[in-house]
């Protein structure tokens, strides 16, 4: 067989890196010791460490050929223009 | 098979540098960020657009569990990662049991979100109480289809394993899966943050 040649991540340091995150965003999203707009900030913030995570380590993203990786990434643009350019219509 | 054909399918193999299984999965998967992108930026659409005042959502929906359910599902993600090594290094005993301990992990999943619809329901919570519930259902019910769909196709990976379809290091049908799962759990990751935590 010849993909997965890559060396194997260390998987249980990245669920506690996952686990930890987890926590962290909890703590910040149920003790409310941040302005609004800032907590949203760092939950989003926190929420794409966690997803990138798990694409680059679980989904093996940052051991797959760049082309894939290009390919993988096209619809992440055009989802960001979906969600912020409608928002911009409530100016938030 | 003539040899000119053979040239073409073994050049078309090589493709992106995928064999053929992933780089399918993976353009799925495209397909599918822009399907969960339309339903999250129609709840964030609706919530910030909305005119009366949206509800709290930890008022209505219990965190300590979902985030619970949440660590459940990372934690299936790490078995399925651990199962598809055990594939790799052709480890059939660790393949068969992180196989199991995956599909138990997704099966809890699905087994506590039907839980907590049963009791919103209960409270009163429905699709049909304004654009919360509604935006509310329709998102976590098609994640928890994706989960479901998951769960069953991982049982169906774990018979196989269990009858040696994965020996000798043939572990592209357990990529390919594990690839949908992990797939299933970052969108989660997403919408739990979106939906609970806001």
């Amino acid at each position: 067989m010849a993909t997965a040649e890559h060396k194997h991540p260390n998987y249980i340091a990245i669920w506690i890196y996952l686990a930890v995150l987890t926590g962290v965003e909890l703590v910040v999203a149920l003790l409310h010791f941040l302005p609004r707009q800032m907590l949203i900030g760092a939950l989003i913030f926190l929420a794409i460490w966690k997803a990138l995570l798990v694409a680059l380590y679980f989904m093996h993203l940052r051991f797959e050929p760049k082309r894939l990786v290009v390919m993988v990434l096209a619809p992440l643009p055009l989802a960001v223009i979906l969600v912020l350019f409608v928002m911009t219509e409530f100016g938030k | 098979m003539s040899h000119a054909a053979t040239h073409t399918i073994e050049h078309a193999e090589e493709g992106l540098g995928v064999y053929t299984q992933k780089l399918g999965m993976w353009v799925f998967l495209c397909s599918e960020v822009m399907f969960f992108t339309a339903l999250i930026g129609s709840y964030i659409i609706l919530r910030w657009g909305s005119a009366e005042s949206w509800p709290v959502p930890a008022e209505t929906l219990n965190i300590p569990v979902t985030a619970l359910n949440t660590f459940i599902l990372i934690c299936s993600s790490v078995s399925m990662v651990k199962a598809y090594a055990a594939a790799v290094h052709d480890d059939q005993r660790g393949l068969k049991r992180w196989l199991l301990t995956t599909v138990l992990g997704g099966a809890t999943f699905v087994g506590v979100q039907a839980y907590e619809y049963i009791h919103l329901i209960g409270k009163g919570f429905l699709p049909s109480s304004g654009l919360f519930g509604s935006t509310f259902y329709t998102m976590t019910g098609f994640h928890g289809f994706h989960v479901t769909c998951g769960v069953i196709s991982m049982a169906y990976c774990t018979l196989r394993a269990f009858r040696g379809k994965y020996a000798g290091g043939n572990f592209h049908g357990i990529e390919t899966v594990g690839l949908y799962w992990h797939f299933v759990d970052l969108v989660w990751i997403i919408l739990f943050t979106i939906v609970y935590l806001f």
